[in-house]
């Protein structure tokens, strides 16, 4: 039941939990048990409801039992007043659990006649703690007395003994305040509360509220101290603060797809990790909205469940129109696989706006969220202040492990420029759609700029929307430049016919070639059957000759036997004529 | 609680003279809570003589009766008769204030209704 602040393990502050979700995270556990606090703030800022929350959440989720003093408010008034936020007082005080004691108190009816004390006071309260064994006790506002009765000095007596009186019974006490000029309380409460004062606020900043609560004093234990937007809505009080600021979270291996084919390609092949951040940014009509339908599709597809913010248009306007690219999320929705959070975000301020997000996300625990588009925060504060809310938004969902996919559209030409360094940043996967005109048409490109962590394309990729869907093509790059839509397929059907007539041209000349080939090849043939022709003569001369050589040589030596031979160099000429020849053979 | 009621209070008592009904809460028997009854009485008896009813309530020992009346400061009394209910705090040592706070018109010779003879 009570709560022990974890940080340290020496006997420290105990603190009772108030059940309100968030409150007990920037007090870290709670209100100080046994002692009181004080809850101030202006006309309608909600303390009032944060006391009957605190008892409501005692007595239902703690096993407190708690009592309600009421100085404005009738029981009645005030069971009407919370049986909105889904409190049903009278049960409550049916099963003794809660006892709601109206003081009504008319500075009228009391005429002072001497000496007296606020005894009566304290035996209500004393009678309706033990009656119903109290642990918790809401004064709402004590300081009507102060108006009432003439007294000042006594009330003040009185107040002081009567916190003492409450810290001997041990109870945990939430007085309220009214907000004083420059002062935490119109009558000074807070001289008597010393352990923990909270303060609430609801500003009008540009004609938008926000309410926003500050623990401004906690004795004897750390806190949040910042302003924390907080929310009343139909199940009470609750704050959304981002208090881990710290990038301590897992990084996780895991590839989820994009619900595009050729995208997850792109990304190397198999889209992009689980718990990464995407930025999807491009100029109006670029087609963000089909990309992250065609991711929450995917997402749903994969029995993940998806909640998609719009902050442009409503959940049947998108279901319609991504219905006609073949995208049906209608079935996800009623599977509810899939939620749509549709709200203007100038409703409310930014911090506001944050928290709601926060909470929703909280609520429906989804792995992936959508938001479209970022830019439509814009309108809801300073450049700086849309930037410090993304990355505690961003920096909340990656501690959670929740896929985010943001749009962001840009105005103007510059696809890039406009997208603030601060954002992209933030991202791990950054897409860029784009808008590609020439020859009269505007087409849609793809491309990723950044993607941490994976291989990843470097092309640009022509991305088109049809009824079966979103697909995307190369784009056409060649000696005219980059191409896309008609002027590529134009440019495709030029080719494919450069193609053919190529291919023509090279039959004809392999055919030429032959013919060459054939007619030296029978040319060949011709000298070869020449050459042998001769080369028959040729040896039979050759042969003739020799036979004749030797019967000259014969004759010769028979010649000189006859002639004494003094005529043989007259004769040699003839020899080598003869030698010749036999050389020839 | 206990309930004084004069004797002599049927006996002087006629029926034309309103009858007057006071609870004095106080809370245990301090010496607050005895100057306040102390200085009721005499009040009463000097000008409300055979007519009036005073109720003591000691809220240490019936605490739930104070939410009926609204007490918060004691003592207190409560004038429940004649309506409308009026409300006094203090140990009424201040009777010129004490009359005012009831609405009681010092020696009430004619008996009259407190407020049409205002």
């Amino acid at each position: 039941m009570k709560k022990t602040n974890t940080k340290s393990k020496i006997k420290s502050l105990r603190k009772s939990p108030t059940g309100i979700r968030g409150l007990d995270e920037i007090t870290e556990g709670g209100l100080p048990s046994g002692r009181p606090t004080l809850v101030c703030g202006g006309a309608g800022c909600g303390k009032t409801l944060l006391g009957m929350e605190f008892l409501v959440r005692g007595a239902t989720e703690y096993g407190e039992p708690g009592v309600f003093m009421a100085f404005e408010e009738t029981s009645d008034e005030l069971s009407a007043n919370v049986a909105s936020l889904g409190f049903d007082l009278p049960a409550l005080v049916a099963a003794k659990k809660l006892m709601v004691d109206y003081v009504f108190v008319d500075r009228a009816e009391y005429q002072e006649t001497g000496e007296y004390n606020l005894e009566g006071l304290f035996v209500r309260l004393g009678y309706a703690i033990d009656s119903i064994k109290a642990k918790r006790v809401v004064l709402d506002t004590i300081e009507v007395l102060f108006g009432a009765l003439p007294n000042q000095a006594i009330v003040r007596a009185e107040l002081l003994r009567l916190f003492r009186w409450l810290k001997a019974k041990g109870v945990t006490v939430i007085m309220t305040g009214e907000r004083g000029d420059g002062t935490l309380t119109r009558y000074g409460l807070e001289e008597y509360v010393s352990d923990c004062v909270i303060s609430l606020d609801h500003r009008v900043v540009d004609q938008v509220t926000t309410r926003r609560i500050r623990v401004v004093k906690y004795r004897g234990t750390t806190h949040g101290t910042n302003e924390y937007p907080f929310l009343i809505e139909k199940d009470g009080i609750s704050i959304w603060p981002i208090t881990s600021v710290q990038l301590e979270h897992a990084a996780s291996l895991e590839r989820i797809p994009t619900g595009i084919e050729r995208l997850d390609t792109m990304l190397g092949g198999k889209g992009f990790y689980r718990g990464n951040s995407i930025l999807l940014s491009g100029t109006a009509g670029t087609g963000k909205t089909s990309v992250a339908a065609a991711f929450a599709d995917a997402t749903c597809r994969r029995a993940e469940r998806c909640l998609y913010f719009s902050f442009e248009e409503s959940p049947s306007q998108i279901m319609r129109n991504m219905g006609t690219i073949g995208i049906q999320l209608e079935p996800w929705v009623k599977k509810g696989r899939l939620q749509f959070q549709t709200v203007r975000p100038f409703h409310y301020g930014l911090e506001m706006h944050l928290a709601r997000t926060i909470k929703a996300i909280s609520e429906f625990a989804p792995d992936v969220v959508i938001i479209d588009p970022i830019s439509g925060l814009d309108t809801s504060g300073t450049p700086l202040e849309v930037k410090a809310a993304l990355m505690r938004l961003m920096d909340f969902l990656k501690g959670k492990g929740i896929t985010a996919m943001l749009t962001d559209l840009k105005m103007g030409g510059s696809f890039i420029d406009h997208t603030d360094a601060a954002i992209s940043s933030l991202v791990d996967t950054w897409l860029v759609l784009r808008d590609l005109e020439s020859n009269g048409e505007r087409n849609r490109g793809l491309h990723v700029i950044k993607s941490r962590g994976m291989g990843h394309s470097n092309q640009v990729r022509e991305f088109i929307l049809s009824s079966d869907g979103i697909q995307l093509t190369d784009v056409y790059i060649g000696p005219s430049g980059m191409l896309t839509g008609s002027a590529r397929v134009q440019q495709e059907g030029r080719e494919r016919a450069e193609r053919v007539t190529l291919n023509e041209e090279a039959e004809r000349q392999q055919l030429a070639l032959e013919c060459k080939r054939a007619a030296l090849e029978a040319q060949i043939a011709a000298l070869r059957a020449e050459f042998s022709g001769e080369e028959a003569i040729i040896t039979r001369t050759v042969r003739k000759d020799k036979q004749r050589g030797a019967v000259l040589a014969l004759d010769e030596a028979a010649m000189g036997r006859s002639r004494q031979g003094d005529v043989v160099k007259s004769n040699g000429g003839r020899v080598r004529v003869n030698g010749e020849g036999a050389k020839h053979a | 609680m206990k309930t004084l009621t004069k004797s002599s209070l049927r006996k002087t008592a006629t029926a034309s003279l309103p009858k007057w009904k006071l609870r004095l809460y106080v809370a245990d028997n301090t010496s607050k809570s005895v100057a306040a009854f102390r200085n009721l009485k005499q009040l009463c008896e000097a000008h409300l003589a055979g007519r009036y009813q005073i109720e003591v309530i000691d809220l240490l020992k019936n605490p739930q009766l104070a939410q009926g009346d609204q007490i918060l400061a004691v003592p207190a009394v409560v004038r429940k008769l004649p309506a409308p209910i009026r409300k006094i705090i203090g140990t009424l040592a201040d009777t010129e204030r004490v009359l005012v706070g009831l609405d009681l018109q010092p020696n009430e010779a004619n008996a009259f209704d407190p407020r049409q003879s205002l």
